[in-house]
């Protein structure tokens, strides 16, 4: 075998007590495309990071073309050839398309941009690619940019390529396109990366697929060799027991009937298609999926803060037995229908508490359309956040300590127990967990557990499937907007899931 | 009627130098994404640091020479604003301090600064009396030596001291720099997305420092034309006036673009002295006339915002800090 373009060996990379990628060894050789295959957190794009310099690997060596290289920041990832495309742009909005790719490059010859335009148009020609040179970033589709990032990589004369997650923002058949250009650029000798979790890309792109689990190296495997079912196995690894308590569900009734909801972003892309499931009372549904295929969405156009294009959310209420259509209602107009609807959104300190303001004061934001009068009063916020206190066993000096100071877990216990405290009917938890240690998550389970024994519809989206096995009920896989199917969490596997949630055709699955 | 005219063009070119300084320094400034408010005082201590250079050194030399007359108070005013803008600098990107708390503070301090010094100036030295540098005023109003002989076009355009014209170059030079230059490109850029800079391999912080500390020093040069060309080397206590809030005004005029406000400032130096023009008006009235300026400048900003063109709007991260960690 020859030199490979770039190796790496026994690379660790700790992020205080966590570990993301542990031990790694993987190499690229000129004219490949390598996958690099994993769940979210699984350590990917840390891994790459440390190739381009966005970080520095605690352990381990990277080889490029045989020669230790130490890559300490972006530029000297550029020295070595090296160019990454983000799954965020970094563009800048108001500039034309040459005008980013020469950003912040200096060739020491005198600055001409028709020398620019002349260049990128050439290396349009030789890959293919199609755009035009003087359009404004802001004026293109979400393909054409990915287009300007990998010609700006090109540009500055990258032969190793990594694209992490390039396909996430793409149709098929702009897929078709960036594949058609990446087999040319294979051809031309370039090593690529390409980071996915869509397992027929990784079959139909790739020349060998890398495997990562929790930041630890599963294996490589020669594309041709392999199929689906061996790589969502060595994707998702072996079921681990957790011990979760989980109680049978009784008294179970229709509480959230959702049916064909569509959502739009503002750019037109298609957030949510078609989605239709239950939320039923005393039972705790999962939803499981790739980060960012429609979760946060989805929430959101429950709560009243997601914009819905078509489709109903019918609430049946169990005091009055009406059924209200949620769609399209402000959080005000839904708490006025009486509908009891508590949040713990994925951003704690962004959209569930004020970091800067105590926990009272983060009590009286659910409760501040109670009372007469100017005056604030605070005994009963007060006494909640005490109770908070002492039920959760939150770490704090006190309840006037601004919330921001707290640990990751004790503000989560703050945000739960504020929510809890609202007595819902439908409790809808965004990765609850997520930066918790075990104690801690361990409670949070326990409190929706305790909620759904109280007749409550709990909604919990999560990202760890052994998580979500061993505590749901039933688990609504979703997969690029899309339902792809809703599963007995008794009796499913990891495989199963797994396998759903790398599907993003769509599909109907019953239970 | 063609003599009022053309002393109106003049006047209002005398006018839109101290501006134009302010505006082109801000707008260097703001292409870096920091919002100094600042300005306003740095244009003080701009003025005041030329005096006491130029006092000192008139006090202190029996017969003062042309050049050093002129070289004294502008390395002073260079850089004392430069100064200035560094303190800003250091607390708004080294240490992250609010933009506009940062700016409102030296304002505040650099009028009082220029006020205290400009009042209190001649009794640190024994004397009595106003400040009067007629020497080194001279020296600076000295107009181009063709000027005379051009009738009535030399009497309206050309009859400035150097710095006048040394505004309008800087202007030129910074809208050159700005389109034309990597460096423009990149600064543009520090302005509109740090963190594509930064990955684009651009010292961000250099960047800002650079052009908040180079937009400062011009910004003063507009103070320093205001007290040895339009008063000729004397001090007023708040003489400057509020001439710094309208050349951050000319900044949202000209859209940010350097060429543009060469013209936007002799508007508005029109603009600010047209009430005197106009006979016959109240002192009411020519309050109101005053306002002119304002009254455009939030004209522009609803037009602009409306129109949502966005070549035109602001810098995308003006104001905002910039940290390397949050990526």
């Amino acid at each position: 075998m020859s030199t490979a373009a770039i190796e790496l060996k026994g690379i660790t990379k700790r992020f205080g007590s966590v570990v993301a990628n542990k031990n790694i060894s993987l190499s690229v050789q000129n004219g490949e495309i390598l996958s690099l295959l994993g769940e979210n957190g699984s350590g990917k794009t840390t891994l790459m990071n440390m190739i381009s310099g966005i970080y520095h690997p605690d352990e381990g060596q990277i080889f490029i073309n045989g020669q230790e290289a130490v890559i300490a920041s972006p530029h000297d990832a550029y020295d070595y050839k090296i160019g990454m495309i983000h799954q965020h742009f970094k563009l800048v909005d108001v500039f034309s398309a040459a005008e980013n790719i020469v950003l912040g490059m200096n060739d020491g010859k005198k600055f001409n941009m028709n020398d620019v335009y002349a260049r990128v148009s050439q290396i349009c020609e030789k890959y293919g690619f199609e755009i035009d040179a003087h359009k404004k970033i802001y004026q293109m589709s979400v393909s054409e940019k990915q287009t300007v990032e990998i010609i700006k990589v090109l540009y500055r004369g990258a032969d190793i390529l990594i694209l992490d997650e390039p396909t996430a923002v793409l149709t098929p058949q702009e897929t078709q396109t960036l594949f058609k250009v990446l087999r040319r650029m294979r051809d031309d000798g370039k090593a690529i990366i390409i980071i996915t979790h869509k397992l027929h890309e990784v079959l139909s792109i790739s020349d060998r697929v890398s495997v990562l689990r929790r930041g630890e190296y599963v294996g490589t495997l020669r594309t041709a060799d392999t199929n689906e079912i061996e790589l969502t196995e060595m994707m998702v690894g072996k079921k681990i027991s957790l011990n979760i308590e989980r109680s049978e569900p009784h008294d179970i009734k229709d509480r959230l009937v959702v049916s064909n909801i569509q959502c739009n972003s503002r750019e037109g892309v298609r957030l949510l298609d078609n989605v239709s499931f239950v939320a039923r009372s005393g039972e705790i549904l999962g939803i499981a999926g790739i980060a960012g295929s429609g979760q946060r969405e989805l929430l959101e156009a429950i709560a009243g803060l997601q914009h819905i294009d078509s489709g109903s959310i019918i609430y049946n209420n169990p005091k009055t037995g009406v059924q209200d259509n949620l769609r399209d209602k402000t959080p005000i107009q839904i708490r006025d229908l009486g509908v009891r609807l508590s949040f713990v959104p994925e951003d704690r300190l962004g959209m569930g508490l004020v970091g800067n303001m105590d926990i009272v004061d983060n009590m009286m934001l659910r409760s501040y359309r109670h009372g007469k009068g100017i005056f604030l009063k605070r005994a009963e916020p007060k006494a909640l956040a005490d109770k908070i206190i002492s039920d959760l066993q939150v770490v704090t000096p006190g309840t006037s300590t601004p919330v921001r100071r707290l640990s990751g877990g004790n503000v989560q216990k703050v945000l739960v127990g504020r929510e809890i405290a609202a007595a819902p009917t439908v409790l809808m938890a965004a990765y609850p967990v997520r930066g918790l240690d075990i104690n801690s998550s361990y409670t949070i389970y326990n409190l929706l557990n305790e909620q759904k024994e109280h007749g409550v519809a709990v909604i919990f989206v999560g990202e760890d499937l052994d998580v979500l096995i061993e505590l749901c009920d039933r688990i609504m896989v979703i997969g690029g907007g899309r339902v792809t199917g809703i599963v007995d969490a008794r009796n499913t596997t990891k495989e199963e899931i797994g396998l759903l949630m790398t599907k993003t055709d769509g599909g109907q699955t019953n239970e | 009627m063609l003599t009022t005219i053309a002393s109106f063009i003049n006047a209002a070119i005398i006018q839109g130098i101290p501006l134009l300084y302010g505006a082109t320094g801000e707008i260097i400034t703001e292409k870096s994404g920091n919002l100094n408010l600042g300005i306003p005082g740095i244009m003080y201590i701009g003025g005041i640091s030329g005096i006491v250079g130029g006092y000192i050194y008139e006090y202190y030399t029996p017969e003062p020479v042309a050049a050093l007359c002129i070289i004294i108070p502008l390395l002073c005013s260079l850089l004392a604003s430069a100064f200035m803008a560094f303190i800003y600098s250091f607390l708004t990107i080294t240490l992250r301090a609010n933009q506009n708390v940062t700016g409102l503070a030296l304002t505040t301090f650099g009028v009082g600064v220029g006020n205290f010094l400009g009042g209190s100036l001649q009794s640190f030295f024994g004397k009595s009396g106003s400040i009067s540098l007629l020497t080194t005023g001279n020296y600076y109003k000295t107009p181009l030596p063709f000027a005379e002989k051009l009738g009535l076009f030399g009497q309206t355009f050309l009859s400035f001291g150097f710095l006048a014209y040394l505004a309008v170059i800087i202007a030129v030079i910074c809208a050159f720099v700005l389109k034309k230059t990597r460096i423009g490109l990149n600064l543009r850029a520090v302005g509109e997305s740090p963190a594509t800079a930064d990955a684009a391999g651009i010292n961000v912080t250099r960047y800002k420092y650079v052009a908040t500390c180079t937009g400062g020093a011009i910004a003063g040069l507009g103070g320093l034309y205001f007290v040895m060309d339009y008063i000729a080397g004397a001090w007023t206590n708040d003489g400057f006036g509020d001439r710094g809030w309208l050349a951050i005004a000319i900044v949202i005029f000209a859209l940010w673009k350097p060429d543009l406000s060469i013209l936007c400032s002799f508007i508005f130096g029109g603009l600010y002295i047209i009430c005197t023009y106009i006979p016959g008006l109240s002192s009411a009235s020519k309050e109101l006339i005053k306002m002119l300026p304002y009254v455009v400048t939030i004209i522009v900003l609803v037009v602009i915002s409306a129109r949502k063109r966005r070549e035109n709007q602001p810098p995308a991260h003006l104001g905002l800090p910039y940290f390397r960690e949050e990526r």
